[in-house]
Order: C-alpha cells, then structure tokens, then sequence
C-alpha cells in the first residue's frame, strides 16, 4: 500500500485530493455519489457575513473545454452556516475547510471570527480572489497591499489555519503570494477562476448577465500549473494547487509543480465520483514509478 | 421525498427518429429502478464530442419500469444533441438519474396538461403516471405543422387529446394558448401542468391564474451539474433564486417571479 498522506501546515491530510469551494457546495449533495471520508478534504461554498442571492440568470456559459460562471457568493450568510449547515457536515470524516469571503476588510474579519469558534473546522481559505461580485472578492486578491492588509486583520482574530486563495488575474502572482504570506498566511490555494467573457453572435449579446464571468476546467490548467509552480519557489509555505484537474495525470503534474495537495473542482460537476478516481490514480501512478510517498513528489519536477 | 441519484451506463436500445429536429432515446438500465416520478431528469454525458464539455440535462419522457427502459425525447440544438441524435443501438450512455423533483398529485380528477415543442417530453410520462391514479387528463398540445406531429397514439393512450398547429394544418390554428378551450368563461379544471417556451408557459400561467386554477410548470435551464452544487441554474423564487435542479424544475407559478 502506497502512502498517499500529506501534511499541510500541521494538518495531516489522508490523501491530497480535496475539492474545490464552490464546486462540492456542502459536500451533502454528493452524499449519493461518494463517501465524503474518503477525500482528504473538502473546501465547502464560500461562507459571507449576510445572506447573498448572488447575480441574475444565465450565470454560466459552456466555452471549449471549460465554463464560465458568474454565480456572485450566493449563500444563506454566516449565521445560517453555522446553526443549520454546520451541525449536518461536521461529523463527515474528513477536514472541512470554509471558504470565506466578503466585501469590507470588516466582513471577512466578523465571518473568521464566527468560524473559529467551529471546533471541526481546522483552516478556512480566505477568498480573496471571485471575479463575480462588485465589492470586495477580487479587488483584494489583486493588490498585494490589500491582500496582505485583509490577510493582517484576519490573522489577528483567527486561530487556526489560514489559507488565502489567490487570483490569476495579476501580472505577478508571486508578489501577490508573498504579501499574503508576510501578512501571516499559513497556507496558498491557487488558482481561482481566470476572468473572461463568451458572446453569442446571433443575438449579438453577452451570454452571462454580467457580461464577464470566472472560467475554469481544462482550458485553465496550463495557467494554474504556471502559478503554482511560480509561487511554490517563491514563497516557503506550502501551496494546494487547483485549476482544470480532470484526471489523476493532471493531479500529478500539479503535485510535481509544487503542490502539497489538489482541489478538484469543475470535474465533479461532469463526474461527482471524479474525486476517488483520481485517489486511486494517484496510488496507481505510485505503484508504477516504485514510489512509497507521495510527499516524495511535492515539487519534484525536474528542470534541469 | 428523497431521491437516490444513480450514475450508470445505460444502454441505447432504440433511437427513433421523427423528424429534422426531434428524436428519442430508449435506454435499457442494467439495474432496476427505485423510484422515478414525472417531471424529473437525467444529466447524460456526451462522450467523443470535444466541444461538449458538460453534461446534457433531458426531462425523463416515459418510463418502464418492468423492462428497466427509459425514454428521453430530445430536440437537436446544438453539437451535443446532434452527436446524441447519432447514436445507434448497443451504444453506452453515462447518466446520472433520477435529478430534480416532480409534478405533485392533482387533489381533482380534472386535470389539463399543456405541452409545446420539446416541453412535451415529460407529459407523457405524467399522463402516465396521472392513469395510474385513476385520472384521465385532457392532453392539449401545439406542433408547428401537421408534418411536425408525432407520437399522437402515445398521448391518446392516456387522456383526451387536443392539438393546435401554427398552420392549421391539424386540430386548431395558432397557439396552444388560442385553443378554444381557453376562450371559455369557466375553465373547468383542478389543475393544470404545462412544460415548453418560456412565453407558452407565462401565457398559460396568467390563463390559469386569471381563472384561479392551481397550475404547475417544468422549467428548462442551463445548468453544469444537475445535482445543486454549482447554482448555475437558478430562478427567481418567492423564497429568492432557487436551482432549478434541486428546488424545480417543477415549480408551482404561484412561487415564480416572472409573472
């Protein structure tokens, strides 16, 4: 049997296969797909301090091999999270991460607080990266003095582990990374959606009601594996890389680019199984390459 | 009620073809059913078409439950559709069934199902299943022309069936919302369930609330995953947007803010 635990800041992962905030929505509506112990993690939908309807229909739109969505947060807000939502997912047998996000420096401070206080909760992932909402989101994961300024203050309330997830809608993502880690991150995700937009011809309009919206899937992973190898030598803490992973190769070449552990995201949309395949990929990869850890591939890829 | 979701391969058993942009799947399940209601769907995943990336959701148009078959009836729209309407007997199909939740019981024996276009795909099943109870629906449906009908037999199997054509060319001329059923002053029924365009369905809507009948509609969305996690699909509820995968994609249009 191949080792296919990981550590991240403290935090033993039994596999490196999470997935993605926003993708797995609380993990419950894939209860008849999987069992959620299996993965090493779930990241759940993005928790904001009030309830979000977030933005008007069509908010997704199919582009060659990948999507782009405008959903903007919509959630029930940090309250019902914790008295309804929280109660139903703490006893899944893995690590639950929230993803946190908010408009005001202020309100990512009033929901970390709020999760901190959450026992089973080990690390929340700090969202400063959507493109689909006006306030707040991406403008913070775009300027590294803003980035770190939202990193400082939630540090200061927030106990346990922090993760931040970056933007690739930057020039240089490794600035971003190192303001986020000098502002007390213990952790980098990466990478949130890219910014783009789809147009239908016939009816000369945008397809999106906010006309731009977030892709992701395949289209996106070249970028992905870019920044993640970029920000895993820049910075000296670890990085869980996402962006278009479809299959246990493509996990792989993350992990290899320096990635201590991978969220699957947009493929469980087409695959809610995706997750434990690509788990028992990654043991078959092991297997064949005669390697007992995975750790022994975290940034392993050779270039010289 | 709680549905198990399943994700399987099911096998194409028959592809008929009815005409340049209508055609149904038969679909044999290697494994029996649990319970399937009308109004519910299927995410099908179209395999070896590059551009299509996510899967396809079809309203389930009948089901049988002895020979372990469904049916979807599908209308080609784009590369997906035009892939699937391909497919030929022993083919593989990867779906995950039963998504969404269903038609309610109507509390009347009096019951109208309203269908057009491809919005007629889970009437049938509903009249169906409407027999089964006992009930014997007026079936009311609106085909472009007479060359464009199909299935006529099926639907009379089951209830009372009305037709208009844009064309006049069988049953009565123009819409279905211009049939003569709805010139009456009284519109005698209980209940009615109405699937197909958006503007049929808002016109039956405002027919139905005008006369105080309790009226039920499928709505059709764009969606990536079909099981509520992406909140792609939404439409604007009294209890604010709400997926049409996981909340519909039956909705009672007392609850719909498009009226």
């Amino acid at each position: 049997m191949n080792d296919l635990s990981v550590n991240i800041a403290g935090m033993t992962f039994k596999n490196p296969v999470t997935t993605a905030s926003g993708t797995f929505g609380y993990g419950e509506e894939f209860l008849d797909f999987l069992d959620p112990g299996q993965l090493g993690g779930i990241f759940v939908k993005a928790v904001t301090g009030k309830n979000r309807e977030g933005n008007n229909y069509p908010r997704m739109a199919e582009t060659t091999g990948g999507m782009l969505n405008s959903v903007g947060l919509q959630n029930k807000g940090v309250d019902i999270f914790c008295r309804d939502i929280y109660p139903k997912i703490k006893t899944f047998d893995t690590h639950i991460i929230v993803n946190v996000s908010g408009s005001t420096v202020e309100e990512y401070v009033e929901v970390s607080e709020r999760i901190n206080e959450l026992e089973k909760i080990p690390a929340i992932e700090l969202n400063i990266s959507c493109p689909n909402v006006k306030l707040g989101g991406m403008a913070f994961g775009t300027m590294p003095d803003m980035a770190k300024e939202v990193t400082i203050a939630v540090r200061k309330v927030y106990k346990k582990i922090l993760m931040v997830k970056l933007s690739p809608n930057v020039t240089h993502i490794t600035e971003i990374a190192k303001a986020v880690v000098d502002g007390g991150a213990d952790v980098i995700t990466l990478i949130n959606t890219l910014l783009g937009m789809a147009i239908d011809a016939e009816r000369r309009r945008p397809v999106l009601s906010t006309i731009t919206g977030g892709l992701s899937g395949p289209a996106i992973k070249p970028v992905a594996l870019r920044m993640v190898w970029q920000v895993h030598k820049a910075v000296p803490v670890p990085v869980i890389g996402l962006g278009g992973i479809m299959n246990a190769t493509d996990a792989i070449e993350f992990i290899l680019a320096g990635a201590s552990a991978v969220q699957i995201g947009t493929a469980n949309f087409i695959d809610p199984r995706v997750g434990l395949k690509i788990i028992d990929g990654l043991g078959q990869y092991l297997e064949r390459h005669q390697i007992s850890t995975i750790k022994e591939l975290i940034g392993a890829l050779k270039t010289e | 009620m709680i549905f198990k979701k399943n994700i399987a391969d099911l096998t194409v058993v028959r592809n008929t073809r009815f005409n340049n942009r209508y055609f149904m799947l038969d679909l044999q399940a290697e494994e029996p059913f649990s319970v399937i209601l009308p109004g519910q769907f299927v995410q099908v995943l179209v395999a070896g078409s590059p551009s299509t990336f996510l899967r396809r959701p079809f309203s389930i148009h009948s089901v049988d439950f002895a020979s372990r078959r469904l049916r979807l009836l599908i209308q080609i729209k784009g590369e997906g559709t035009r892939h699937l309407s391909l497919l030929t007997e022993g083919a593989k199909l990867n779906v995950i069934y039963p998504l969404g939740n269903s038609f309610s019981l109507p509390v009347t024996k009096k019951v109208l199902l309203v269908g057009g276009g491809c919005g007629v795909a889970p009437l049938l099943f509903l009249a169906q299943f409407l027999n089964q109870q006992h009930i014997q629906p007026v079936i009311l449906i609106g085909f472009r022309t007479r060359s464009e009908m199909f299935e006529i037999e099926e639907y009379s199997k089951f209830g009372q069936l009305l037709i208009t054509t844009d064309d006049g060319t069988a049953g009565e001329k123009g819409l279905v919302v211009d049939h003569s059923l709805f010139q009456k002053e009284r519109l005698d029924f209980g209940k009615i369930y109405c699937c197909g365009p958006v503007p049929m369905m808002q016109s039956v809507a405002r027919i139905a609330q005008w006369h105080k009948v309790d009226c039920e509609v499928s709505l059709e969305n764009t969606m990536a995953c079909g099981f509520g996690a992406c909140l792609c699909c939404i439409t604007p509820t009294d209890r604010g947007n709400e997926r049409v995968c996981m909340e519909g994609p039956v909705f009672n249009t007392k609850r719909l803010k498009w009226l």
